[in-house]
């Protein structure tokens, strides 16, 4: 993202970010592209790496015995904004949380714009101003970009990439292969409530409340909860998928079968209703601002009392035990007393008819 | 989970779950069907057969309006939307994932750049074709006597209000043929070789054609019906009912589900149901084969929105992988696990036959929910 603008103040009109639209030049890499950047992602990002203005950012070695960790996520929601969020605060989130999750400390995001002609430059603004706040208050600043645009029809309003790189320190093992028979089963918190924001809203479905996306950056909470219990074995956001779907990677992961309690699971009460009416079950539903976190039964009830204490984990529960099964099964104990498994989802969770 | 309310008490479930053992004779087995997709989806959402005693087993028939579907028809839609770019194929999110003929289903024709949508109702569909009035759109039904009104009434809208750009590409079907179909089979029909000792009643299908239908299998084949509630509890009750019918030797028809359920149902829905189509002389059933006067189709007077009439489509029989016992299944002569392709070749992911197609069927329902029960180490963990 080059940040040096051609253009002489005072001799150019200023964007229109009220009432203009992207157009083709605003990827073409000439003037029109150049004040773009520097009128609103630079404006709203602004940091010392990215106010350099170089293509790339030249970030400091993190500290002797950290390891580096990296991850991107492409983000294409629909639609743009939701309650709750929109767009550009979750991909910010989704990239600090993919690093949190395996216990890293999140230090720098890239973001990638990629933009279709013809969309407002205000809603882009908003997005903008979003994400640039979303990534101030995590802490982990924009410090280089990119920005394309694509002819109308051929986008979808605004797609958005973030790479993070963040810091591991040394001797720290969390992933998903870690879970051993014995051990606990944590959530921090309500299930499927991004999903169900999204899909209210793109159903434009009447339901009487709102429900709104979870959305957040973990970091904070996970940082404390490593604080508390530094040797969780696996911390995963159930994202795409939802629960059902993390579980089942972890149990593969691992080798391991889990036994969960249905009774134990938190879920909203709204999300729970829109669920029913649409024929979804909340477990397989996303979710931004969640974690799962598995660690020794012994750990289980320090560990969620750390969760619970943190605005982002109040409504933290044990949801059920992983167990020795090679066959990876993960079982739950319905409430209404009977047994099933949940299976990995085939294909895309679509509404029941009938 | 919070959404544990009256109908999915786990305490009262309990409750239930005893009086059923004591009711239940040790000295014989018991098989109900339930005969629709939304009662295997509670057994198998909630567990229910865990509930009950070992002797008393549930079939899963075949009330599944996705899986029932036969390929053929879902070819149909398929055809169209590809041969023709100035059609959108409307259909309910269920349909978009049935695989269909040459690897495809809806989903994929679609990523092949034909228009297809997915809707939450009849009348979504009707909008959209008064949205764009350029584009044919075309609304491909499926569904039991639940989702045949609304198709309906859309249908009676669009000719009223003259929308030339819409039509049903119709593949509603009836339930008590299909029932018939099974009670007429000839493993059932030879008494004593199936045990199928009375069925759980739909629930909203009865909620239209009321409970009076039922009263002929009753009378006829001698097996009870009870009508039943889509709620677990709704289901344990009815299975109580069936097993005290079976053991004081009543066939009756019998309403667990009066809270919706009358004996001549919703005589409106009726009145418009039957003004806009007529039975089909047979129908394909996925799983069931041919089924004499099984479905629906337009009548006449509304031939111009007729997807089949309006745009000349044929019906080309596609038959399931010849292993599949399907047929079987749905009569309840064999389980899922009897199949040799369950789980290997046939998967969720990769249906050879019409049990596997939805959660709701059979097959799907026993892999999805269920299959950690075949295997010995694990069906014996307890916590
Ligand atoms: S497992 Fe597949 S092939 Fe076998 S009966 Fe079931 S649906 Fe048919």
């Amino acid at each position: 993202m080059s940040l040096a603008s051609p253009v002489k103040k005072g001799y150019v009109r200023p964007l229109d970010l009220k009432h203009g639209r992207v157009d083709m030049g605003h990827g073409a890499g000439g003037r029109a592209m150049a004040q773009l950047i520097s009128e609103l992602f630079a404006a709203a990002f602004a940091n010392e790496h990215l106010d350099r203005g170089d293509d790339v950012a030249v970030l400091p070695a993190p500290a002797p015995g950290d390891r580096l960790v990296v991850a991107t996520d492409a983000h294409v929601v629909s639609p743009l904004f939701f309650p709750g969020g929109d767009i550009g605060c979750l991909s910010v989130h989704g990239t600090v949380n993919d690093l949190a999750v395996m216990g890293a400390r999140p230090l720098y995001l890239a973001a990638s714009f990629i933009l279709e002609e013809g969309f407002p430059l205000a809603e882009l603004a908003r997005i903008v101003q979003s994400m640039a706040h979303a990534s101030r208050e995590a802490g982990v600043p924009v410090v280089t970009g990119d920005t394309k645009v694509v002819e109308q029809g051929k986008g979808d309003g605004v797609f958005i990439t973030t790479t993070g790189v963040g810091a591991l320190p040394a001797g720290r093992e969390i992933g998903g292969a870690n879970a051993r028979p014995g051990d606990a089963i944590l959530v921090s918190g309500t299930l499927g409530d991004h999903g169900m924001a999204i899909m209210a809203q793109r159903e434009s479905l009447a339901f009487d409340s709102e429900i709104a996306s979870d959305t957040a950056a973990l970091h904070g909470l996970v940082a404390a909860m490593l604080e508390a219990v530094p040797t969780i074995r696996v911390l995963r956001d159930p994202t795409r998928g939802g629960l059902a779907t993390t579980l089942n990677e972890i149990a593969t992961q691992s080798g391991v079968g889990m036994d969960l309690d249905e009774a134990a699971i938190p879920v909203h009460p709204q999300v729970a209703a829109a669920c029913e009416l649409l024929g979804l079950d909340p477990l397989y539903v996303a979710n931004e601002g969640k974690l799962i976190a598995i660690c020794a039964a012994e750990d289980a009830e320090r560990l969620l009392a750390t969760m619970r204490a943190h605005p982002l984990g109040q409504r933290a529960a044990r949801i059920g035990t992983v167990t020795a099964d090679p066959n990876a099964f993960v079982q739950i104990r319905t409430a209404f007393g009977g047994r099933r498994m949940v299976d990995w989802l085939s294909g895309e969770q679509l509404p029941r008819i009938c | 989970m919070k959404y544990v309310d009256e109908f999915r008490d786990g305490a009262l479930a309990a409750k239930l779950a005893e009086a059923i053992a004591r009711e239940a004779d040790p000295g014989r087995r018991y098989a109900f069907m339930e005969f629709c997709g939304g009662h295997t989806h509670a057994i198998s959402r909630y567990g229910v057969t865990d509930l009950l005693p070992a002797n008393v087993r549930m079939i899963h028939g075949p009330g599944c309006p996705v899986c029932v579907l036969p390929i053929g028809r879902i070819d149909m839609a398929i055809r169209l939307a590809l041969a023709r770019p100035d059609v959108t194929i409307c259909t309910y999110g269920d349909c978009l994932r049935v695989p269909a003929s040459d690897g495809l289903s809806l989903l994929k024709a679609k990523a092949r750049g034909a228009d297809i949508r997915m809707v939450y109702s009849a009348a979504d569909a009707l909008a959209l074709a008064q949205k764009m009035p350029d584009r044919e759109v075309v609304f491909f039904a499926i569904g039991f006597e639940t989702t045949t009104p609304p198709t309906a009434l859309v249908l009676r809208q669009a000719q009223a209000l003259g929308h030339a750009n819409f039509s049903v590409l119709c593949n509603h079907v009836l339930t008590p043929s299909a029932i018939l179909t099974i009670l007429e089979s000839p493993e059932v029909r030879e008494l004593g070789t199936v045990p199928l000792d009375g069925f759980i009643g739909p629930a909203h299908v009865s909620t239209i054609i009321g409970s009076r239908p039922y009263a002929f299998f009753a009378e006829e084949y001698r097996k009870p019906v009870v009508i039943a509630g889509f709620e677990p509890l709704d289901v344990m009750q009815a299975i109580r009912m069936l097993i005290r019918q079976v053991n004081e030797g009543r066939a009756e028809v019998e309403n667990e589900f009066t809270r919706a359920v009358t004996p001549d149902g919703n005589l409106k829905a009726q009145a418009i149901v039957s003004e806009v189509f007529e039975p089909r002389r047979s129908f394909e059933w996925r799983g069931l084969r041919e089924v004499p006067y099984s479905a629906l189709r337009i009548r006449g007077p509304f031939a111009a929105w007729d997807a089949e009439a309006k745009f000349g489509l044929e019906f080309v029989s596609v038959p399931d992988n010849r292993a599949c016992e399907c047929g079987a299944i749905l009569r309840g002569v064999k389980t899922p696990t009897d199949c040799k392709l369950f789980g290997t070749v046939c998967t969720p992911e990769n249906p050879m036959g019409s049990c596997m197609v939805s959660s709701e069927g059979a097959c799907a329902a026993h892999y999805n929910y269920g299959r950690f029960r075949d295997v010995p180490v694990v069906a014996g963990m307890t916590r």
